[in-house]
């Protein structure tokens, strides 16, 4: 006979001011099978846990449902008070009586009405729980990150000194991410080359750490402690290796009309070239499209020069497993296109730059060596205006509905730095906000005012236009209340920054859930910032949200720390809700196998007993524990029903509906 | 008002994915986004584990309405799993029309966990569809209507 | 027909002689001539009982999946509807296939008993056909007048394994089997409620539909399974008529080959095929053309998915 407990959260007046919970604890006493039940202001706290373990001792329970929050919420909550009270965590259920019921309805009769229904579903199922135990599984001691920029590199580094061996797969030819095309940060005004390029150096030294650059992901299979990955190491026409980056070739070669993604295309680059002077590896690559040798096989001067016969023309794609026990998506960030934005001339006139593209032109290792000059003239601009908000905030749909949250300060510190170095030079800004939460934030933004004397124009831009060789900027001042026209030497767009456009690829891969914008989803927005739902992937950096970068540094790290926890392990504790074939009624028809998503089912030939002492060797299907993740197809996919699922079986969910449907 | 709540109300069952449209209710919950209380919610792990068995016992039991929501095609947790789902109930909804049963009694939506406010408008649309049909009377059970 | 008959008897002989197969799954004459049923013929002598006429309509593909599975190699004659039903067993991994010896025959449609009983015929004396007439007792009939209704749509192909008999006789289908699929579509769905209604109530859960059907070979069925939630004997009311019949169309969904066995045996004569045409009339038009046991690799429709699939909301055409 089974011994039924419930019991009915109040959640402070979150569930009782709109569900009548001693009611609600009232009727489910009646329900047959039930013992107890009890109400409490709050279930979860450590006296309404008390309440149900010594409940569950007292009484000697089977079972507990809990009618509460969302299970999403508390169910890992009362497994564990279950078990501590020794009762099997998967003897609880959870009714969803805060989510689905106090906060939506109104009218307290019916949110009572409503809270008893799912609480006797919940009874129902209840009744045809079974107790569960978890498998085991083995974690693959090394990780990989996504992505070498300052979310991947921090990351790799912490997993790296703790210990485990790390791998870094970046599709890029060089380590560093945006950061490195960076001049200066704020609020310190500290150079980015001065304070990333070291950290770039420790990955390459460190012994526990793998740089793949110019890689991309190829596919991911498996699941958390478990994962085969496949990656591309994409044909640089260089051997890593044998390359010593010495520069020699970049010098030779005759075809230099590469547009040089570092500089944000403002100059050219040669077809071999390396990135920047710090980039990791230091290695040259070819460009195929540029290359005379690869283009039309007339050429190989860079290697003839090569001293170390690192030149490989015929260099192909490989492509290479490794098994990893997490995986870290750090894949980042990119400014907007800005063709939706044709009001700010970014695609007609040379001087209207993004504020990416200024960090290159005030940057002493830049297109320009550092001189702010005009990308048109290369003369020194007099008067600069910038555009913030652009394309962040935008609820037109040609935009980002969101912040991009950086913009506001970077601008502040361009206007600052360009005021600093260039005195007579005038500086407005054209904003919607300023938004400088942050420690030292306000007071650097307030310099830049107050010290610098950056004129902030609070307005929207209506246009940007040429007249008389000067940009018009176009705008209103709210403040004043007028239309201004500001003619100007430059103007820097601060463009809005989504997620690097490969993030939904690799969310695919990982199976991970992605929102509206193609910024991962964590798995929970407060408590879990740094993991993904999906197990064993985890999120550092502005693949998760806009960030600056002291928040993807503290980002990168506390998922490391999480990796680091996890690759601690020896065993993972799998999934109790699996898959389970009843080989009695298994026909062997291979259905099952055909929708498992993870290769969790294979088939054995086993004898059965038929009666008069004859056996039969018979075809079955037979479940991975360990690889099925509890996902259901095959249970509706096998016409027989012999495959049912752990927890949420055909009888469990039917007698939902059935309890559901009684009135 | 009295008047209202003695005239039969509708019942509606909403299967919904762990992972996005269960949190997209949770989310709907937690922005106080209402629906109609006739909608109640059952959790499965993954819309492909809706078995047309479980849809049809509900309508059997009195069910008017059936709606079963998923993660958008594409970010289904299990890859693949509403990607099944879809052909299933493609199938099944059509099968269903082809008997006669109004097509208005089924759905399938795709809300993610992002989607508080789509999981309470949808809602919403489909009680009001299924309490302008009236009760489901051409797949239900007789005695469990005592 | 005769040398059909005559041919497949000699391979028969041959082969049980030689020792090559141990048994023979064929037809057995009845008594009433039209009363043909499938046997098993294990000796040579026994196969003076062996025929093949145009009542032969039974097919025999499920048969295999108890008879593969016993000592010695089995010989079977499948007509075309019979061996596209064998595909698929094979495919699902329910027939032996070492075990068997697989001859595919020809045939142009098989004789409807009921529709010779219309015609006031209760037992047959002596028949003969050509590829277009049936003669019953010195009466000609044309074909489409008297074969069973999964003969009229039939436009299986004739598959060959380790052997084939055929005399490239051919006969053309007299009809597009998705016309009444189609018809039911163009009603109104009080219309197609009324029919079913009609149709199902007369049910009367023999469960015939079941115990033929190649693609229902389950140990043991869910209808019949306490555990699956849903068991139930007969039918106490038209939900469970419609709930009986549905999921088993679904269950058969994608895999059904549409051999008509369904109909052909249903006492009540209830155009229980006409739900599995709607499944695969609607896998050809949402997910590309399919005939289930046209081989024994493919992915079944119900296994497989697109990403650019419809959505349920678009099947009847956009709402």
């Amino acid at each position: 006979m089974q011994k039924i407990g419930v019991f009915v959260c109040w959640c402070g007046s979150n569930i009782a001011a709109t569900v009548d919970v001693k009611k609600v604890a009232e009727v489910l006493k009646a329900e047959p099978g039930v013992v107890i039940s009890e109400n409490y202001q709050y279930m979860c706290s450590e006296n309404g846990q008390a309440l149900i373990r010594n409940a569950i001792k007292e009484h000697g329970l089977t079972g507990i449902v809990v009618c509460s929050c969302s299970p999403r919420m508390h169910e890992a909550t009362f497994r564990k008070t279950a078990e501590s009270a020794g009762l099997n965590p998967y003897m609880v259920e959870i009714a969803n009586i805060r989510e689905q019921c106090s906060w939506i309805h109104k009218d307290i009769e019916e949110a009572t009405e409503k809270a008893i229904i799912l609480g006797r579903s919940a009874i129902a199922k209840l009744k045809l729980n079974a107790p569960l135990t978890s498998g085991e599984s083995a974690v693959v001691k090394r990780a990989l990150v996504i992505g070498g920029g300052i979310a991947g590199i921090q990351s790799a580094l912490d997993i790296a000194e703790a210990g485990y061996e790390v791998d870094i797969v970046e599709s890029a030819p060089t380590i560093g991410g945006n950061m490195a095309k960076l001049d200066k940060t704020f609020p310190t005004l500290d150079c980015a080359a001065c304070i990333l390029t070291p950290k770039m150096v420790d990955c390459a030294q460190n012994e526990n750490i793998d740089i793949m650059t110019f890689s991309e992901i190829e596919s991911v299979k498996g699941f958390v402690g478990n994962f085969k990955v496949q990656i591309r190491r994409k044909a640089r026409f260089v051997d890593e290796k044998k390359c010593t980056g010495c520069g020699v070739c970049m010098q030779k070669c005759p075809s230099k009309k590469g547009k040089n993604e570092f500089n944000m295309g403002l100059n050219n680059r040669p077809a071999i070239y390396i990135p920047f002077a710090q980039a990791i590896p230091n290695v040259a690559i070819i460009d195929p499209e540029q290359c005379l040798k690869l283009k039309n096989g007339k050429c190989g001067l860079c290697a003839m020069q090569c001293q170390v016969n690192a030149i490989d023309y015929t260099q192909k794609d490989e492509i290479i497993e490794r098994e990893y026990g997490a995986i870290v998506v750090a894949t980042g960030y990119k400014p907007i296109s800005l063709e939706n934005f044709n009001e700010y001339g970014y695609d007609t006139y040379k001087d209207v730059v993004t504020s990416l593209e200024l960090e290159r032109l005030m940057n002493a290792a830049g297109p320009s060596d550092g001189h702010l000059v005009r990308p048109s003239d290369h003369k020194e601009p007099k008067v600069i205006t910038f555009i913030q908000c652009v394309g962040s905030r935008d609820t037109s749909g040609c935009g980002k509905p969101y912040c991009s949250k950086i913009c506001c300060m970077y601008t502040a510190k361009h206007a600052m730095l360009i005021r600093e170095k260039y005195p007579n030079t005038e500086v407005h800004v054209f904003y919607i906000d300023v938004r400088t939460p942050g420690k030292n934030y306000d007071e650097f933004f307030r310099r830049a005012v107050e010290q610098y004397g950056v004129d902030y124009i609070k307005g929207m831009v209506g246009k940007v236009y040429e007249e008389n060789g000067k940009l018009m900027v176009q705008g209103s001042d709210l403040i004043n209340n007028e239309q201004v026209v500001i003619p100007s030497d430059l103007v820097v767009l601060a463009a809005a920054i989504e997620p690097n456009p490969s993030v939904r690829k690799i969310a695919t891969m990982v199976t991970a859930s992605i929102d509206t914008n193609n910024f991962l989803t964590e798995a929970h927005a407060k408590l879990r910032p740094v993991e993904s739902p999906t197990a064993g992937i985890f999120l550092s950096g502005v693949c998760q949200g806009p960030k600056d970068i002291p928040e993807t540094v503290s980002q990168a790290s506390a998922c490391a720390a999480k990796v680091v926890g996890l690759l601690s392990k020896d065993k993972l504790k799998c999934n109790a809700c699996v898959s389970h074939s009843d080989e009695m009624l298994c026909t062997g028809c291979s259905v099952c196998a055909n929708v498992c998503p993870y290769g969790a089912i294979t088939y054995v030939d086993k004898e059965f007993r038929i009666g008069g002492g004859k056996t039969e060797l018979r075809r079955v299907a037979s479940v991975n524990e360990a690889v099925c993740q509890g996902c259901g197809a095959c249970t509706v996919a096998c016409p027989s029903g012999a495959m049912d699922l752990k927890g949420f079986s055909n009888k469990q969910i039917m007698a939902e509906v059935d309890a559901i449907c009684k009135r | 008002m009295q008047e209202m709540n003695n005239e039969k109300k509708p019942l509606i069952v909403a299967f919904c994915c762990n992972w996005c449209s269960y949190a997209g209710a949770d989310l709907a919950g937690s922005s106080r986004l209402s629906y109609p209380a006739d909608v109640k919610i059952i959790r499965v792990p993954c819309s492909c584990r809706v078995n047309p068995m479980f849809i049809l016992k509900a309508f059997q039991r009195g069910a008017d309405g059936v709606i079963i929501c998923g993660c958008h095609p594409g970010d289904c947790h299990y890859t693949t799993g509403n990607y099944y789902a879809r052909r299933r109930m493609s199938l099944l909804f059509s099968m269903l029309d082809y008997l006669g049963i109004e097509r208005e009694r089924t759905r399938v939506e795709w809300v993610s966990a992002a989607e508080g406010a789509k999981f309470s408008a949808v809602m919403n649309d489909f009680a009001g569809k299924i309490a302008e049909l009236g009760e489901n009377k051409r797949l239900e059970d007789l005695r469990c209507k005592d | 027909m005769q040398r059909l008959k005559t041919a497949m008897i000699e391979k028969a002989t041959a082969l049980l002689t030689s020792g090559e197969v141990s048994k023979v799954l064929g037809w057995k004459k009845g008594e009433l001539g039209f009363d043909v049923e499938p046997a098993v013929f294990t000796s040579v002598d026994s196969l003076v009982d062996f025929t093949y006429d145009a009542f032969c309509g039974a097919n025999l593909s499920k048969y295999l999946v108890e008879e593969s599975k016993k000592e010695g190699k089995i010989l079977v004659f499948l007509k075309p509807c019979d061996s596209y039903s064998f595909n698929q067993l094979i495919k699902e991994h329910r027939i032996k296939k070492e075990n068997v010896y697989t001859v595919g025959i020809e045939c142009q449609g098989k004789v409807d008993p009921y529709k010779l009983k219309e015609n006031g015929i209760e037992f047959v004396t002596d028949a003969s056909e050509t590829v277009d007439t049936v003669t019953v007792n010195g009466k000609e009939f044309k074909k489409e007048e008297i074969i069973l209704g999964k003969c009229l749509t039939c436009t299986k192909k004739l598959l060959s394994y380790d052997d084939v008999i055929s005399f490239n006789e051919k006969r053309e289908p007299s009809l597009d089997r998705f016309e009444m699929v189609k018809k039911l579509e163009a009603m109104t769905a009080d219309e197609r409620y009324a029919f079913w209604k009609d149709q199902l109530s007369n049910c009367i859960r023999c469960n015939a539909c079941r115990n033929v059907c190649p693609a229902c070979t389950c140990t043991k069925c869910v209808f019949d399974n306490d555990n699956s939630g849903i068991a139930s004997k007969a039918n106490s009311d038209s939900f469970e008529e419609k709930m009986f019949h549905i999921i088993r169309a679904f269950h058969v969904a994608g895999r059904c080959t549409d051999c008509g066995e369904c109909s052909r045996v249903c006492p009540q004569h209830i155009p229980l095929h006409l739900l599995n045409r709607k499944f695969i009339s609607d896998i050809d038009r949402l997910y590309g053309e399919y005939q289930a046991g046209e081989d024994t690799e493919s992915k079944g429709p119900l296994t497989n998915y697109t990403t650019g699939d419809v959505d349920p909301s678009d099947v009847f055409g956009g709402k």
